[in-house]
Order: C-alpha cells, then structure tokens, then sequence
C-alpha cells in the first residue's frame, strides 16, 4: 500500500517543528525514525494530511548528564543507546533493552521519542522508562511542561500528548551505585514484540522501587503487591502470592497467567540475586 | 570431475547480478505510459454482491465483472471420480468467497493515486453465513461455498492396499494418534506482480509476470483471455521466491492482462505484503488421524489414516485442490515397510482463499503422520524411538522397494542415515541428560524423523496423468547453441527463482563439452525463446531439465567433432570434445575456431556437413514414478515450561539426494527448506476469527522465522546414484521442508514426557505448549 496523499515538511529546529505544528491541520503528525508510523501511513491505518519531520534537527539528537538526572534528546537512536553512546546512568539497563529491541535495523532508525509517542503496549521504553521514573519534557506554542512517564501514557498507542506539543526531551533519574535491576522478555521469536515482559528496578539508596509488567495488548501495568513485597523483603512464598495478586487483576487466562508469573519471577531474580 | 562440472561447489554464477541491485523483478519493469492497478476487495468472507457503484469522477479508470469482455473464468479441473471443479471468477460479480477476492480494478497514473480511485468505489453486500473451518464445511446445515455443489466437498479420495483385516488380527498394538496443521502463507521475499504491454508491431499482448511457471501459464491465460497463444508472449523475469505460490493462474494477472490489451497502454501491478497476507492462496490446513496396527516387536503390519484438506474457495489452475489430500495419504505410509494400508482423504472448500501447493506439498502432514505414528508405536512397546523405526525401515536390500501405496523407493541406506543423524545429535548423551535436572528448569527432548522425497516424477499413471489435471508434465526440452566466439547459450523450459539453475545447467555444459562454466549463459522465463517446457516444481529441474542439458550438450558434439577433425586434418573418430576444445592425435583447435568456421567461413566446412550446424535441440522424458531421494532428521528441543518457549538446540539432516551436481546449493536448498519447515514447526499461521476474518493481516502478526531464529545445521549427506536419472541425481528442493514439524513435534512431545503433556498441532507456539501443560496437569491423558 501506498500512503494517502499527505504534505511533507522537514523541521530544522525545534523551535521551528514547534511553528509548523501550530499552524498545521490537526491531524498532522511528527515523524522522526518512522519505524512504527512509517507502517501506518502504508496502510492507510493514520492519514494524516501533513508529515513534520524532525528527524534531522540536531539539538534533538543530544544527550547530557547533569546532576543526577541523564536528559536524552527525543531523536537518539536505540542504536545509539545500544552502542554506549549515550552517558549510562541505568547501570547497564538502558543498554540492555536497546540491545533487545526488534532489528539492529530497526534499532539504526528507531528513536526513543517516537516510541513513547507512539505508545504502543509491548514498546520497550515505554515500560523501562516507567520503571525507571523517568519524565519527559513537552513543547508546544505556549511553553513547556514535565509529565512523568506513568502519567503520560494513557492506553494503547494513546498518550497524554495536547494537540501542538512535541517531545522535546526525556529525563531518566540516576540510579545509586548499589541499585540493582532485573529484566526478563518472551517473545514468540527473536526480534518480536514482548508477549510478555517485566522490568524491576530497586534502588534502596533513593528509596525507589518499581515493578513494571508490559503486554502485547494492553498497556503496561505497575505491579503493586509486588513492589510491596520487594519493599518489605518478604519470604519466596508471600511473594508469589503477592505475584499473584497483581495478576489475578488483570483476569487473563490461566496460560497467560503462567507465563507472566514466570517472566515477573525472572526479572525479580535479576534484581535480587 | 576437473573442479567446475558435476559435484564441484562452484559459487553461483548469477549471484553478481542479485548482489549488486542489477536483478530485475517486475517491479524494475517500467513502461512510458504505464497505468498501474489497484484492487478493490472483498472485506467480507462470504456474502452477495447487490450493487457496486463506480465514483462518477473516475468512472472510466473502474472495471468490474460485466467490463471484461471476453474474460472467461479460471476452471480448473481434474478427472478424479466425484471432483468438482470451481468456477473461479477473475472478478466477482455476484458473490465473494473469502476476504480479499477482487470485485473491480482501478487504474491511476501511480500506485497511490490507482488506490486512492479504488477506495472510492462503493460495493453493497449482503452478508452470507461464512464456512470459516474444515469442520465447518463438513457440519450438517452448512451454508454453500460453492452453492451448486450440494455440498462443500471438493473431492474425496481412497487408496487400499494389502490385507488390513489380517495386519488388525494379528496386531498386539493399536496405536492412533491425530494431527493438525494449520494454515499457512506461503511468503515470498517478493510479492506477486505483473506487468502487462500490447506490441502492436507483433500483434502480441506481452505479459511479465513473477511466476515460476511461464509456459503453463501463457496455456492458462490464453484460455481465461480468449485468445490464441501465439498472441501472448509470457515472460518471467528475476523472481524472489516462489515456493509454489507463484504458479496458478492469478485474477489480477488476467485484468492486468486484459486491460493492457483493451487499452493498449501498459499496466502494471506490484502487489505489497497486507494484499500478499489477505488475497494469496494459502496452504497447508490438514487434519489427519492415523492408526497403526504392530506386533509385539513393534513391526508395523498395517496403517490406516483419515485426512481432511481444507482448500480453501476455489481449485487453482492449473493444480486442482484435490492434489493435496491424495498426496497426503500417498506418502502416509512414508519409507516403512508396511504391507497393509488403507487411507481416505477428504478435501473441503472454505471461505477462505485458495489453497496451493507449496515445498513440500502435503508431505510435512504425511511425515507428521507417520513419524508421530512411529513414536507412540515405541511408547506403546517400550523401545526407543530409534528402534522402533530401524525395526521397520525399507532396508538397502530390499531396493528398489515397490510399496503398497505405489511408490518406488529406488536407492539408498535409510537405517544408515537415521543411525548418523542419531549420531550427529550423540543420542546417548541426550538421553543421559534428560535424566539430570537442567539448572534453568527446561526439558530436554529428541525427535526423529524420516521420510523420501518423491522427485520429478513423469507423465505416466505413478505420476501426473493419474490425477486428470489440466496440464501434465511431459518431455523436457533444452536447446544448446554454440555461438561464434566459441561460447554457449543453453536455452531451458524451467525457471530458476532461487535454485541457482544458471549455475548447474553450466556445470553440466561443462561436464559434456569441457566448456568454462564462466563462458555459458542460461536463457530462460520467456515463451518467446524458451522451449515449452513445463517449469520448476516437484524438485525435478535438476533431473529433467539438468537431463535435457546434458542430452543438448552431448548432441552438439558431433557437428564440434566433425568440423574439429576436418580442420585438423583427421578422421571424426580420432578426435575428443574436451576441456572446452577439440582434442586430435596431432593438435588440438579452440571452441572458437569451430564458431568461426561455422558463422564465417562456411567454405572452410567439411562436406555432408548437416546444416542445423551448432545448435542441438533435446530433451528429457522423466521416469514416470520419479526418483526418490530421503533424509533422516534428528531435532533436539529444550522446551521452557513456565513459557512454552522452545529452543532447538541441536539439529542434524542426513540425505541422500544421489549425485550431487554442486554441494554448496544442495546445502542452500536444504538449508532454505528447512526456513519453510522451522516455521511450519514453530511460528507461521494464518489464523481467522470467526467471521472468517485474516487476523494475521501484517508481518507484525504472522510470525515468520528470520536469521536469529534459525539454528546451525549439522548436514551430511550419503551419495547413492538413482539408477534412473542422468548422473544419478535426485531431487532435493523440499526435502527441508518436509522434516522438521515431525522432528520437532517429536521432539517437543519427547520434552513434556515426564509432564505427561503432549501436543499434535503445528504450529507449537508457547502458547499451545502452555495450553497442553495445563491441561496435562488439570487431568491425566487417556
């Protein structure tokens, strides 16, 4: 399929996508690796009239660290993240799930904005970077402002973008030196979106700890009775039992169930042992 | 052999072209003026078509049903006792049979702007009750498919042999088990795609097309077009794969066709991935229930097994759908020595798209049947599964073997390749693992399977003829033609979309004449040139059309020899065609010399020289029940029970496909095949919801293996000549196909053993794995 008829405009700045967007149709959208809308506008499943490319504006494309706070711009490739290119303050787990997204193709031209924005359920940034607490920023004619990422994604490929924003940059907190994290992904095959993946960050040190399970469908969720668990240091046992509590939640079928539990129990061993 | 002829692994000859973006597909094809296509389709299952009605703005760049003047339907027949042929419409116009079935055409100056004209055109339905499963169609009530037929049964078939009733009385054992394979796409890198031009200067309608079939095709379309065949030139350029699914007669080929024709402008369609995953002809979707009746030892007496097909809305052209289920239980008794078998095949039409032919053909369900049998015969016994099977192999001393279901085994040690396939994957350090714990909690697990591959197969009633089909292969040509500078062109009927026939037809150019296989080109894919052979299928290129090269090659010696020995100045008898030159007692003369003579200088001829001059013309006649290569698979799975996932971790083929003509391509066909097979095995589905709705519309959700997925092969191969091919080659294109669903559903099932679980469907998605965990645990198996 061929996408229907649309405008095609290349941003330079920022500030400059932030003009074209405000003055654009409201069905217009920002394009940066196209790894997931790209697929859309051929299927004609978006039609948007007008593309906004911002894949070639540099100051979108930086990273830095300042303070105990690592701000990525929202073009950085996952590849770029894989390749250690970006300053590492996930001890390892940024480098880890970038590795482990879909194609080293895929991963050239993905970027970690587009996949927030995009929001699909199973995306892996968009649970890690919930487990890590991490923030975005977003620009639009009137200003910016700071969500956090839990707050920002709001269902399945649907986000707490305004009509006129743009993510302009994603803030990911430090973890302390004796932070651990565990991360545990099935999939049907390699290189295929998490049937089922959970991520677990315990950071005692900032007194932080988060258990996040992410699914093909729906979106993530914030695995409570676990995370209680995890902060009590509760026996094997309560913890399963807390384990399940969280999933019986989310009424799924006993198979489904099974292999959920099963992948929460290997993240939560990559965290603790 | 001088490292360039037959059994040399000479890189491929055409890779240069592939390599550097210089291929031509259909979609390089473009034409001053070409109008391009898009369809509007069906988005229902089954339903009426009460009205469609064209955009008034575009109304000229629309064609529906009633536009095709002269257009008939795709009827594609057989003359088996109870077939049913099914009119195909090219578009239709009354009724749609499944999701995706063409309705009109759209014509636009680009791809997009044709799109954008088709999804204006508005088409009211009225909804028809879908038959979306083979249990549907056979349920009593059901809505018609085809509503003429009384019925959603294509054809039923039956194939007996020996004394059933005698192998039931004497059995100490009875065994059954049952098998579903699901449906499956046949995903080709390149999609299917045509370009269609009118030449005025030749009064000719050309049309290119991604097939792997030219020749029939231009039979076919002619036929469906209404016009002479002589008027059509078909030609099949650079193809990126078929696998089978390129070779019917295709509806949007036929309008494409039609409209260059009617418009006499070029027009072309480039089919993309979401129309290739809704509309292309499926395969695979087979039942089967398969009954082993064995003495004590576990020598199998008899076996009967009850198959369903389900082949989708219509009979492909020019492969009727009935092909499958005959296959299936022509092949269940598989390469034991079984001397009783009864087999039933049923095949059922659904509202879902056609089913084709695809590597392997119907084989991975027999191999499932009968290697999945043989298993639960050593459950039963008490013996390894590899005993079992050595028990009741053909044995070398019993070839060629005629078996009860007709087939000829021809050569070969099948005891000996299983026992190193066994080998390869050190059975007895598996078997010693599994009674240990694995410190990540998986389960360990081996499968076997065996099988032949039955191989360009002839005309005759142990072939093609046997089925009444519209087109039976026959002879094969191949033309040779030395030209001036001393070189070759070999000109051949089969197409090469991946096999690496520019390659293998110059190898064997070489091994006749001693030419560099450098200096040969391999023409074909154009009926305006190509001799009509009949194509590439059933694994039989390299032994019919490889036959018909080295019958060319070997007839253009004796004009070489005679022109050679006159210009050397000797008799016919003591020259030699060798090493690319003619070889006398007292000096030896250049291919080139020879051409030069020929094309310049006919005075310097010899007299009573014949004036074909240097182009031979021959052909090959396969033997009719065609030759038989095997294999012997050996899988080792861990399974994860907490995730259902599965891992092969050790995998080994040994085969025998006779002589090898070049070991690196029998590697890359066994190797390719076994792609097809793994995601057979473990991934590809097409799946329906109950509308009878694709729901595995985008390659996000049908899952196809890709590099990571596929693991190291141990391969060796055992060379046993066929005694009934040229060189004693065998045919080798499906055989990696064919193995790996038994292999690893053996292999998986042996895992979940101490679970009691087990599962007989394909594909073993972690899903299906973890549903038969669940239900092993819920309650014991009977």
């Amino acid at each position: 399929m061929k996408p229907a008829p649309l405008t095609y405009t290349r941003a330079s700045s920022l500030d400059h996508a932030v003009a074209i967007l405000a003055s654009a149709p409201a069905d217009a959208r920002v394009i940066a690796g196209g790894q997931s809308l790209g697929p859309l506008l051929n299927l004609r499943l978006a039609s948007p009239t007008q593309l906004i490319d911002i894949s070639h504006i540099e100051e979108l494309r930086r990273s830095s660290v300042e303070g105990l706070e690592l701000t990525l711009g929202p073009c950085v490739t996952h590849a770029q993240i894989e390749d250690g290119e970006v300053p590492d303050v996930t001890r390892g787990l940024m480098r880890h799930v970038a590795h482990g997204i879909a194609y080293r193709a895929v991963r050239n031209r993905g970027t970690i904005g587009g996949s927030l924005a995009h929001a699909d359920p199973a995306a892996d940034w968009v649970a890690t970077l919930w487990t890590l607490g991490a923030s975005l920023k977003l620009r639009g004619r009137g200003g910016e402002r700071t969500l956090k990422v839990d707050d920002f994604v709001k269902g399945p490929l649907s986000t707490g973008i305004e009509p006129g924003e743009i993510v302009s940059s994603i803030r990911v907190p430090r973890l302390s030196p004796a932070a651990r994290w565990g991360h545990a992904k099935f999939a049907r095959k390699p290189g295929d979106f998490a049937e089922s993946m959970a991520i677990v960050v315990i950071d005692r040190d900032r007194q932080f700890c988060k258990a996040i399970l992410a699914r093909r469908a729906d979106p993530p969720i914030l695995l409570r009775q676990t995370v209680k668990g995890l902060a009590t240091r509760t026996s094997d046992g309560a913890m399963t039992e807390a384990i399940d509590t969280d999933l019986d939640a989310l009424k799924i079928s006993p198979e489904d169930v099974g292999l959920h539990r099963a992948i929460i129990r290997r993240a939560l061993r990559g965290a603790t042992q | 052999m001088s490292g360039l002829g037959i059994g040399a692994s000479l890189p491929r000859l055409e890779d240069d072209r592939f390599l550097t973006g210089c291929a031509q597909y259909c979609a390089d094809i473009f034409l001053p003026g070409m109008l391009h296509a898009a369809f509007v389709r069906s988005p229902h299952a089954h339903a009426r078509i009460l009205r469609v009605t064209k955009p008034a703005s575009f109304e000229p760049c629309v064609f529906c049903a009633p536009d095709l003047q002269g257009v008939g339907r795709i009827r594609s027949t057989a003359t088996l006792p109870g077939f049913k042929p099914s009119d195909w419409p090219v578009l239709a116009g009354q009724k749609v049979r499944h999701v995706g079935e063409p309705i009109a055409m759209a014509l636009g100056s680009c791809a997009a702007e044709a799109e954008d004209i088709a999804g204006q055109v508005e088409v009211e339905f009225e909804e028809l009750r879908p038959v979306v499963s083979m249990w549907d169609a056979l349920a009593g009530g059901a809505p018609l498919v085809h509503d003429d037929w009384g019925d959603n049964v294509l054809v039923e078939l039956k194939l007996e042999g020996g004394d059933l009733a005698a192998a039931k009385a004497a059995a100490a054992h009875v065994v059954e088990r049952s098998f579903r394979m699901n449906r499956q796409h046949p995903l080709t890198l390149e999609g299917r795609a045509c370009v269609a031009n009118f030449d005025g200067r030749l009064d000719e309608l050309v049309v290119y097309v991604s097939h792997q079939l030219p020749v029939p095709v231009q039979i076919g379309l002619a036929q469906v077009l209404g016009i002479s065949q002589r008027r059509l030139r078909v030609v099949a350029p650079d193809v990126g794969a078929s696998f089978g699914l390129k070779s019917y007669v295709e509806s949007e080929t036929v309008c494409v066709a039609w409209a260059a024709a009617h418009l006499r402008k070029p027009v072309r369609w480039i089919q993309d991935r979401y129309e290739s995953l809704v509309c292309d002809a499926n395969c695979r979707d087979y039942h089967c229930k398969v009954t082993a009746y064995a003495d004590a030892d576990g020598r199998v007496l008899g076996m009967e097994c009850d198959v369903i097909v389900d082949s989708g809305a219509y009979s492909p052209w020019p492969w009727p759908a009935g092909i499958e289920g005959g296959l299936a239980i022509g092949n269940m008794q598989g390469c034991y020595d079984i001397r009783a078998f009864r087999g039933r095949a049923v095949n059922v039409v659904s509202n879902k798209p056609a089913g084709q032919p695809f590597r392997g053909v119907a084989r991975p369900l027999s191999c499932c049947g009968h290697e999945v049998l043989m298993d639960a015969v050593a459950d039963a016994v008490g013996i390894d599964p590899l005993e079992v099977r050595l028990r009741n192999l053909v044995k070398p001393a019993q070839m060629p073997y005629a078996s009860i279901t007709k087939k000829m085994l021809d050569s070969g040690d099948y005891p000996a390749a299983l026992r190193r396939a066994a080998a390869l994957v050190d059975l007895p350090a598996i078997r010693n693992r599994q009674r240990q714990v694995e410190p990540d909690g998986r389960l360990i697990g081996l499968g076997f399977a065996c099988f032949y591959e039955q191989t360009a197969y002839g005309t005759g009633p142990f072939g093609y003829s046997a089925w009444g089909i519209e087109l039976v292969p026959g002879m094969e040509p191949a033309v040779a033609r030395l030209t001036g500078d001393g070189e070759l062109i070999l000109e051949v009927g089969s197409h090469s979309h991946g096999q690496g026939h520019e390659t293998v037809f110059a190898q064997v150019a070489h091994e006749i004449l001693g030419i560099d296989p450098h200096k040969v080109s391999v023409r074909f894919g154009d009926t305006s040139s190509s001799p009509a052979g009949t194509g590439t299928y059933t694994s039989r290129s390299m032994v019919t059309t490889g036959g018909a090269v080295a019958e060319a090659c070997r007839a253009l010696k004796a004009p070489i020899a005679k022109i050679g020995a006159h210009l050397l100045q000797c008799k016919d008898t003591e020259v030699q065609v060798r090493e690319g030159r003619v070889v006398g007692p007292r000096g030896t003369i250049e291919l080139s010399a020879i051409g030069r003579a020929w094309y310049h200088h006919p005075e310097e001829l010899p007299d009573g020289m014949d004036p074909t001059g240097l182009t031979a013309t021959a052909g090959h006649k396969a033997h009719d029940p065609g030759v038989f290569s095997y294999s012997a698979h050996a899988a080792v799975v861990a399974v994860d029970p907490e995730t259902g996932g599965v891992d092969i971790l050790d995998y080994a083929i040994v085969a025998d496909c006779g002589k090898r003509v070049n070991p690196l391509l029998v590697e890359g066909q066994i190797v390719g095949g076994f792609s097809n097979g793994l995601g057979n095995a473990l991934y590809e589905e097409s799946t329906y919801d109950s509308l009878g709705q694709p729901t595995a519309t985008t390659l996000a959700d049908y899952a196809a293996p890709t590099a990571p997925a596929m693991p190291d092969l141990k391969l060796e191969f055992i060379e046993t000549p066929s005694p009934f091919a040229i060189f004693g080659i065998k045919g080798i294109g499906e055989n990696g196909a064919i193995g790996p669903p038994a292999a690893i559903a053996n292999a998986v099932n042996d895992a979940l053993r101490p679970l009691r679980a087990a599962i007989f469907e394909t594909p073993i998605t972690a899903r299906r794995v973890r549903a038969a965990i669940l239900a092993a645990r819920s309650g014991p198996r009977s």
